[in-house]
C-alpha cells in the first residue's frame, strides 16, 4: 500500500489528481446551477483542436489547448448570451468541428502516434511530467482563486441573471470569466481524466453532493470533497489494479452519486419531519400543540412507521 | 395621451432634472422595444416620482413585463429615452437604490440554494467585492423578518410554496433598503394570507418614502396604496391617471377579457392612441 506513494511519477499523479478534484467541481457547480452541465463536454471537444495544433507546431499541447478552449468557451458564452433560437446548431458545429479538426491536425503532424492522442482523450496521469504539473498547478490556483473569491457574484449571476444585472454586477464580464475558467479547468483535467471524461468530473461530484445538501455553500464544499476523494481513490485503484485512471475516477464519482442518492430519501424524510415539528410556516399562526397530528395527516399510515424508525436511527 | 406628454417634454431640454424639484425616479419616454424580433413596446411613456406608487396594468401580453424590463435595462430600447434617478441608463450606477422583484417563474437553479443565500444576493450592491459583514447579515435577517420567513432561512428555495417563494424574492429586493421598488405581478399565484402580508410590507416601504412601480393584474388588496395607474394596451399607454377606485380591472379602458390566447390582441385597434 505504502509503496505506491514512493515513485516520483505516482507522487505527481496524486498531486495532479488532487488539483483536478478541487478545480473541476469548483467550476462545475456554477455550470450545473445555470443548467449548462454539458458545457464542459463541449469545451472538451474543442480542446482536441488545441491538442492537434500543439502536435502540428511541436508546441506544448496544454498551452495550445488552453488557448483554443478559451476561444471556444468565449464563443459558446456569446452564443448563449444572445439567446438565439438556433444557438444549439452553432454549438454543434463548434463541438464536432473541434473534434474532427483535432483528429485531422494530429494525423497531419509528424509525431502522429495514435497512442499520444489516446492519452489526451482518456488521460494518462502516470505520464504527467514535472513541467506539466507546474502548469496544472498554476492554472488550478487561478481557477480556485476566481471561483472562491467571486463566489457571491458568480452565485448571483448563475441563480438569476436578470436580478444580478439590477444589483449592478458586470454580468457579461462575469459570464465570460466563468466560461474562461471552465476552459482552463478542462485543460487542467485533460491529463488526468481525459478530454472525453472531463465534464464528468465537473458535473458528477456536484450532482452527488446535492443529493444530501440544501445550501449552495454546503454543495460546493461537499462537491470538492467528493471530487478529491474520487480522484485520489481512483488513482490509487488504477495503480493497484492496473486500470486506466480517468475512467476509474469517474466510475468512483458515479458510485458516490448512487450511494448519496440511496441515503438521500431517508434523510429528506427526517428533515421533513423536523420542519413539520416547527408548525406550518404557511400561515402565520403557530400551532405548537398540533404537531402530533400533522405528520400523520400528511403521510399515509404505512409511511409514518418508517418515518419514526428513521428518526430513531438518526437521533 | 402619450402624444401630449411627449410634446410637453420636447419643449424642455432636460425634463427630469429641473433645479428645484427632485428628479423623477423613473422617466421612460417614447420607449420602443422588440422581444424576439417582434415589436412589443410602441412608444411607452412612464414616470415614477419619488415616493410615488404607480401601478402598471393591462391584459396579458400587453407589454407590462417588457416595460419593466426595459426600465431596469434588461430589454434594450430601440427608440426612446430612459432616465433613472435623473441619470441616463448608460451613466446610471446607483443600482443599490433599486430593488427588483421579477415575475415569478417555476424555474429554479440546478443546484440547491437556501432562502438566506438567495436573499443575500440582494446585498451585493452594498458589499461588492468586500466580504459579507455583520451588518449585511443583519440586513438579511431584517428583510426575512419583514416578510415572515426568518424561520425558513435555512430551507431550500426549491421546497417553498408559491407565496413563500414570492416573499423570498421580495426580501431579496428589500435587503438593500431601496428607494425604488419594481415588482412584476407580486400577487400572481399567491394565497390570500400571503397577499395580505405583501400589502403590509408594501405599506411599510411606502411610508418609509420608497417609490414603487408595480405590475398588477388587478388592484386587489393593494388598491388603497396606489397613487396612479398606467394602463398598457398592445404596447401603448391607454390610460395614465388616478386608479379606478372601487372597481376591479374589469372597468379599465384597456381591459380585455384576459385568458392568455397568444393572438388575442390582433383584433384590437390602436390607431387612435398612436396618432
Ligand atoms: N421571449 C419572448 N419571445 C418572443 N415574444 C415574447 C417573449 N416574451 C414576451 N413576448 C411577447 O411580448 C409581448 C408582451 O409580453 P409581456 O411584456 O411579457 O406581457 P405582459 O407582462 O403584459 O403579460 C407578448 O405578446 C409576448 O407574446
Ligand atoms: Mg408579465
Amino acid at each position: 500500500m505504502i509503496e505506491m506513494f514512493q515513485p516520483d511519477f505516482m507522487q505527481r499523479a496524486f498531486l495532479a489528481a488532487v488539483l483536478v478534484g478541487i478545480t473541476a467541481p469548483s467550476v462545475g457547480i456554477y455550470l450545473v446551477q445555470r443548467r449548462q452541465a454539458l458545457m464542459g463536454d463541449g469545451i472538451g471537444h474543442v480542446a482536441l483542436t488545441g491538442v492537434g495544433l500543439g502536435f502540428l507546431f511541436q508546441a506544448n499541447p496544454i498551452w495550445m489547448a488552453v488557448l483554443v478552449c478559451v476561444l471556444g468557451a468565449i464563443v459558446m458564452e456569446l452564443v448563449r448570451a444572445r439567446g438565439n433560437q438556433r444557438g444549439d446548431i452553432a454549438l454543434a458545429m463548434l463541438f464536432y468541428g473541434g473534434m474532427a479538426g483535432g483528429k485531422l491536425l494530429v494525423s497531419m503532424s509528424s509525431q502522429a502516434g495514435s497512442g499520444s492522442l489516446e492519452s489526451y482523450l482518456w488521460g494518462s496521469i502516470l505520464t504527467v511530467s514535472p513541467g506539466d504539473l507546474a502548469v496544472i498547478g498554476a492554472l488550478a490556483a487561478v481557477v480556485v482563486a476566481v471561483t472562491a473569491g467571486l463566489r457571491r457574484q458568480l452565485f448571483a449571476v448563475c441563480q438569476d441573471e436578470e436580478f444580478a444585472r439590477v444589483t449592478g454586477l458586470p454580468v457579461r464580464v462575469l459570464n465570460l470569466l466563468l466560461a474562461v475558467m471552465a476552459a482552463v479547468t478542462v485543460t487542467v483535467a485533460m491529463r488526468v481524466v481525459g478530454l472525453l471524461l472531463v465534464s464528468a468530473l465537473m458535473v458528477v461530484p456536484v450532482a452527488a453532493a446535492q443529493q444530501l445538501t440544501r445550501s449552495f455553500a454546503a454543495t460546493q464544499a461537499a462537491a470538492v470533497a467528493v471530487g478529491v476523494t474520487a480522484a485520489l481513490l481512483g488513482v490509487g485503484t488504477s495503480y493497484q489494479a492496473d486500470l486506466p485512471s480517468g475512467p476509474t475516477i469517474v466510475i468512483l464519482a458515479i458510485l458516490a452519486f448512487a450511494l448519496f442518492s440511496a441515503v438521500a430519501a431517508p434523510l429528506a424524510r427526517r428533515r421533513h419531519r423536523i420542519t413539520a415539528e416547527h408548525g406550518p410556516a404557511v400561515c402565520d399562526v403557530a400551532l405548537p400543540e398540533q404537531d402530533g397530528k400533522e405528520p400523520a395527516a400528511q403521510a399515509p399510515a404505512s409511511a409514518s412507521g418508517e418515518t419514526l424508525s428513521s428518526r430513531g436511527l438518526a437521533q | 395621451m402619450s402624444a401630449v406628454i411627449s410634446t410637453a417634454d420636447s419643449d424642455r431640454l432636460q425634463p427630469s432634472s429641473a433645479e428645484d424639484a427632485e428628479p423623477a425616479v423613473v422617466s421612460l419616454r417614447g420607449a420602443v422595444a422588440a422581444v424576439g424580433g417582434r415589436p412589443v413596446l410602441r412608444g411607452v411613456d412612464l414616470t415614477v416620482r419619488p415616493g410615488e406608487v404607480v401601478a402598471l396594468l393591462g391584459a396579458n401580453g400587453s407589454g407590462k413585463s417588457t416595460t419593466v424590463k426595459s426600465v431596469i435595462g434588461s430589454v434594450p430600447l430601440e427608440q426612446g429615452r430612459l432616465e433613472l434617478f435623473g441619470r441616463p441608463l448608460r451613466k446610471f450606477r446607483a443600482w443599490h437604490r433599486i430593488g427588483y422583484v421579477p415575475q415569478r417563474t417555476t424555474a429554479a437553479g440546478g443546484v440547491p440554494a437556501t432562502v438566506r443565500e438567495v436573499v443575500s444576493t440582494g446585498r451585493l450592491p452594498q458589499h461588492g467585492l468586500l466580504p459579507f459583514r455583520r451588518k449585511d447579515r443583519a440586513a438579511v435577517d431584517r428583510a426575512l423578518t419583514a416578510v415572515g420567513m426568518q424561520d425558513r432561512a435555512g430551507d431550500g428555495v426549491a421546497n417553498l410554496s408559491g407565496g413563500q417563494h414570492q416573499r423570498v424574492l421580495i426580501a431579496r429586493a428589500l435587503v438593500g433598503v431601496p428607494d425604488l421598488l419594481i415588482m412584476d405581478e407580486p400577487m400572481a399565484g399567491v394565497d390570500v394570507d400571503s397577499q395580505q402580508v405583501l400589502a403590509d410590507i408594501l405599506r411599510t416601504e411606502v411610508e418609509r418614502g420608497c417609490a414603487v412601480l408595480l405590475v398588477l393584474h388587478e388592484l386587489g388588496p393593494l388598491e388603497p396604496l396606489i397613487d396612479r395607474a398606467v394602463v398598457l394596451r398592445d404596447g401603448c399607454v391607454a390610460h395614465d391617471g388616478p386608479p379606478p377606485r372601487g372597481v376591479g380591472q374589469h372597468a379599465l379602458p384597456g381591459h380585455d377579457h384576459v385568458h392568455p390566447h397568444a393572438d388575442d390582441h390582433h383584433h384590437r385597434t390602436t390607431q387612435g392612441l398612436l396618432a
